[in-house]
């Protein structure tokens, strides 16, 4: 029996993997010490497991457990990142460069910056939401201090030129973060190799817990910052405030999992991808957002043309889907994301993102493509425009009345 | 977004969903809003002697919201003159299908429907009467 | 299994089994992100809902006044530097005795153009009225003033302070993070007095950390830290961490239900160990005060806090020497040295910090423990002497 709706939101949010949770729990109850307290056994057996975790998350990208810094989740990593960085190194320049299809923890951490004097470039994607090299060496300049790209995009699954990106800042001098959230266990991140300076890190995307994730702060060349969180130093000053063990606990568990697995895993969720787009493909207009090849393997994100958004998400609520972002999903507008990769509005309207992962089964990829075949096929029986263009008209000749 | 029965109930039986034939004698098409703001409703009437609306039918672009307003008028307008038609309006349409404030434009869009449908077919009523 | 009697409930407490249970759902099949709009989604959304009202209920306050932030040390951070943020600068004043998660947003101000002025408290630990008056002619435009002192358990009169902050218009917060659950905390109230603000934080009462919680006045304008999304009405983006906020609710529900019983019996416990305390010559801290029924602060002259500390823990007894963030550091307790307290009696404080689950046998057995404890390390003092 398949039990509904069926999950297919893994870059919202995944389950925690009831390894890690078992691993969790223990740190509430028994070992709930606080690791910062010094006098006692309590705070010591804690310390031992936060250590032990920042090593897990460092093995995962092949850096230094003393380049781990704990936060809250991505969005504070983000923001301790951009804002840690460019208060610091303030002195060098004020101009920093992003991309339009970022993150809203980067997006809006950069318009903070704005109003605090800094300025801000940010790039156009290609169609296929892949970054150009050149129109990023363009946008660079003597005093650009910062530069923040994400590793895989959110909604479409794109995996940006890091490595490339990474080399020619490193060149310039110029400080690199990289908002890595959906990329832990989807894809190999080597921070020996990449020239990266600081890293984004979330538990909640990769089966670990929410309200936990981590900064990676280089130390050779070494990186500074200016803290955002003060009080008890914690963190060796980098954010101050009480450590969540059983949280941190939980994404040294989940990353560890992450480090052992991800090889055969993605090639699983790779071809139930590869299954689900495939049987989407007969139907008719319908148009993947975001390059297929440089794609992590767990993402598809198609538009259905001439049906709404709004009503293919109710049409399909047996499955759970995500249109657009999930942080952006309570208001109307259509997702920014694919409107840089050129989509017209209602191309983007009509979007579904579906993320596969690790208890995405056969079975339930097959009943997601015989309900998109059914519901696609009804809506477009409903849907004016559909008909127009079955009786040959040319959609973009219409006079619409203006509302 | 939590959608009331009714409206769950229309969007999953919408009633008359469908096209008369355009030569069709009497029938009048009425098409509002536009695919960039996502929401396109056509409402046809089939209008009998005494102007009396004996038929409609409906395709929507749209929410569920939307589609649920324009189902619901195709019920309401039947068995109303054109003139008793028009007295429909958004707010009627709106507390019937218990709307919520961000989805009030649905109903007005259906009620925009039934006047682009009626002024169809005044005009070509005119232009029968001219001819 | 040997374990030791755990007697610092001020550095952190164990999360109830209650408190586990309701967030072990959200740790396996509740798995939504509670921005996303289908049914995982909304059943996340409707869990931190309703955890948001048992936390506003705890405290007084409306729901629509608590914003979930990561811990206490952040809802500080967002209070000092969001309300800074959104004014002139200007005069702002931190207790002396505040923890450093409201001290050091404070001093980092200076940076931006305001004055700090710490306020000074007497010798049992209490704002000094005079510098208070004196701090309100100069009409401070943001006051910070803890409800309950972590080191001391020292409980500050914010309502009066508050009332007069509000006679000259500035802003009024205060750290309730050790008060809740220990002794009556009702925003309402405070905030007809003139109290803006509080912080509060869930693994003090029984709760998960990671979870905490700014309840604020909505007419006080506040700049988030964390940008990124609009989460928590703007204020704090990020992803909700939904089982530790759902454990904080069920934790701030237990803590105020068991209140008026855990709290009598926690000032029975703690009168008992301060009178053995006596007998064994201990300086107590803060005495002349009113302070939190579970917390004791003390001395023996001559005895180094760390060493002592050190005997007791290998003796099964947790405890601290001063203030878990600032254990790491060897200075004696900022606390203690605003209260006059002098350097070398200073480095002797010890805190017993109880817990509803602490008994009359083993505050027993620890006064047993610690006379003995003391004895021997006072013989080894006169030795070395």
């Amino acid at each position: 029996m398949l039990k509904l709706p069926i999950y297919l939101d893994y870059s919202a949010t995944t389950p925690v993997d009831p390894r890690v949770a078992e691993k969790m729990i223990p740190y509430l109850v028994e070992k709930f010490g606080n690791p910062a307290s010094r006098s006692h056994a309590f705070g010591w057996e804690v310390e031992a497991a936060v250590e032990e975790a920042r090593e897990e998350v460092a093995r995962l990208v092949n850096a230094d457990a003393k380049e781990i810094v704990w936060t809250s989740g991505a969005t504070e990593s983000n923001n301790l990142a951009l804002k840690g960085a460019a208060q610091f190194y303030a002195g060098k320049g004020k101009h920093l460069v992003t991309v339009k299809t970022e993150h809203k923890a980067v997006l809006d951490t950069c318009r903070d910056l704005e109003r605090l004097g800094f300025e801000v470039t940010y790039l156009d994607v290609q169609d296929n939401g892949l970054l150009d090299l050149e129109v990023f060496k363009a946008a660079l300049r003597p005093d650009t201090i910062l530069v923040s790209v994400m590793m895989v995009n959110n909604e479409i699954g794109v995996i940006q030129p890091i490595a490339e990106i990474g080399e020619i800042c490193r060149a310039k001098g110029i400080i690199f973060h990289v908002d890595a959230a959906q990329a832990t266990g989807k894809v190999v991140i080597d921070l020996a190799t990449l020239k990266v300076d600081l890293m984004s890190f979330s538990a909640h995307k990769t089966y670990g817990p929410k309200g936990i994730g981590a900064l990676y702060v280089r130390r050779k060349p070494r990186i500074r910052l200016t803290a955002q969180m003060h009080g008890g130093g914690h963190e060796r000053g980098f954010r101050s405030g009480t450590l969540a063990t059983h949280q941190i606990v939980g994404m040294g568990e989940a990353f560890r999992l992450a480090r052992l697995e991800m090889g055969a895993e993605n090639e699983r969720i790779r071809m139930l991808r590869d299954r689900l787009y495939k049987g989407l493909s007969d139907i008719d207009e319908v148009y993947v957002n975001g390059d297929m090849e440089q794609r992590v393997p767990h993402n598809l994100n198609i538009s259905f043309a001439y049906v709404e958004g709004e009503s293919l998400l109710m049409a399909v609520k047996d499955l759970a889907v995500s249109s657009g972002s999930a942080c952006t999903s309570a208001s109307l507008e259509p997702s920014y994301v694919l409107r840089a990769l050129g989509r017209e509005d209602e191309l983007a309207h009509s979007s579904i993102r579906f993320t596969l992962g690790r208890f995405t089964t056969e079975e339930e990829v097959d009943y997601a493509v015989k309900l998109l075949h059914e519901k696609i096929s009804r809506l477009r029986e409903l849907s004016p425009l559909w008909e127009m263009v079955q009786e040959g008209v040319d959609l973009s000749t219409v006079q619409w009345a203006a509302h | 977004m939590a959608y009331s029965v009714k409206v769950l109930d229309h969007y999953e039986n919408p009633r008359n969903v469908g096209s008369f034939g355009k030569e069709d004698d009497g029938v009048a098409t009425g098409m509002v809003g536009a695919p960039a703001c996502g929401d396109v409703m056509k409402l046809q009437i089939k209008v009998g002697k005494g102007g009396v609306i004996e038929d409609a039918k409906f395709k929507t672009y749209g929410c569920g919201s939307a589609i649920a307003s324009s189902s619901l008028v195709t019920e309401w307008v039947k068995g109303k003159t054109v003139e008793q038609a028009l007295d429909i309006k958004n707010t009627q349409i709106a507390e019937e299908l218990a709307l919520p404030p961000v989805k009030i434009h649905c109903s007005i869009l259906a009620e925009d429907a039934i006047k682009a449908a009626v002024a169809d077919y005044k005009k070509k009523h005119v232009d029968q009467a001219a001819g | 299994m040997f374990t030791p009697v755990y007697l610092d409930h001020n550095a952190t407490t164990a999360a109830d089994p209650a408190v586990v249970d309701a967030m072990l759902p959200y740790l396996s099949g509740l798995c939504g992100n509670a921005s996303s709009r289908h049914e995982y989604g909304r059943a996340a959304r409707r869990a931190i809902d309703e955890a948001r009202s048992k936390v506003a209920a705890a405290v007084g306050a409306h729901a629509s006044e608590v914003v979930f932030t990561s811990g206490g040390s952040e809802a500080n951070n967002l209070l000092i530097k969001g309300a800074a943020a959104c004014l002139k600068p200007g005069l702002l004043a931190v207790s002396a005795i505040e923890h450093p998660c409201v001290i050091r947003p404070a001093e980092q101000l200076r940076k931006r153009g305001w004055t700090l002025h710490k306020l000074a408290v007497d010798t049992a630990g209490r704002v000094d009225e005079a510098d208070y008056r004196a701090l309100i002619g100069e009409r401070p435009s943001i006051v910070s003033v803890m409800l309950a002192n972590n080191e001391t358990g020292v409980v500050q009169d914010i309502a009066s302070l508050a009332a007069q902050a509000r006679a000259v218009g500035a802003w009024f917060h205060s750290d309730a993070v050790q008060a809740v659950g220990k002794i009556p905390v009702d925003f309402r109230q405070l905030n007809a007095a003139g109290v803006n603000a509080l912080s509060l934080s869930a693994h003090k009462i029984g709760g998960p950390k990671g979870a905490a919680a700014l309840v604020l006045d909505k007419r006080l304008d506040i700049e988030p830290l964390i940008a990124g999304g609009g989460h928590e009405r703007g204020l704090r983006s990020g992803t909700e961490n939904v089982a530790a906020i759902v454990g904080f609710g069920v934790a701030c529900e237990l803590a105020s239900a068991r209140l008026a019983e855990v709290a009598p019996r926690l000032l029975v416990l703690r009168e008992r160990l301060e009178s053995g305390l006596f007998s064994l010559g201990a300086t107590l801290f803060g005495q002349a005060a009113e302070r939190l029924p579970n917390t004791l602060y003390f001395a023996f002259p001559d005895l180094d806090g760390e060493t002592l500390v050190g005997h007791l823990d290998r003796a099964g007894y947790a405890l601290a020497s001063g203030s878990a963030c600032s254990s790491a550091n060897p200075e004696p307790s900022h606390v203690l040295r605003a209260m006059g307290v002098g350097a070398e009696l200073a480095r002797g404080a010890v805190r017993v910090s109880l817990g509803a689950a602490n008994s009359v046998a083993e505050i027993d057995g620890f006064l047993a423990t610690l006379r003995a404890t003391v004895l021997r390390l006072q013989q080894l003092t006169a030795m070395a002497v």
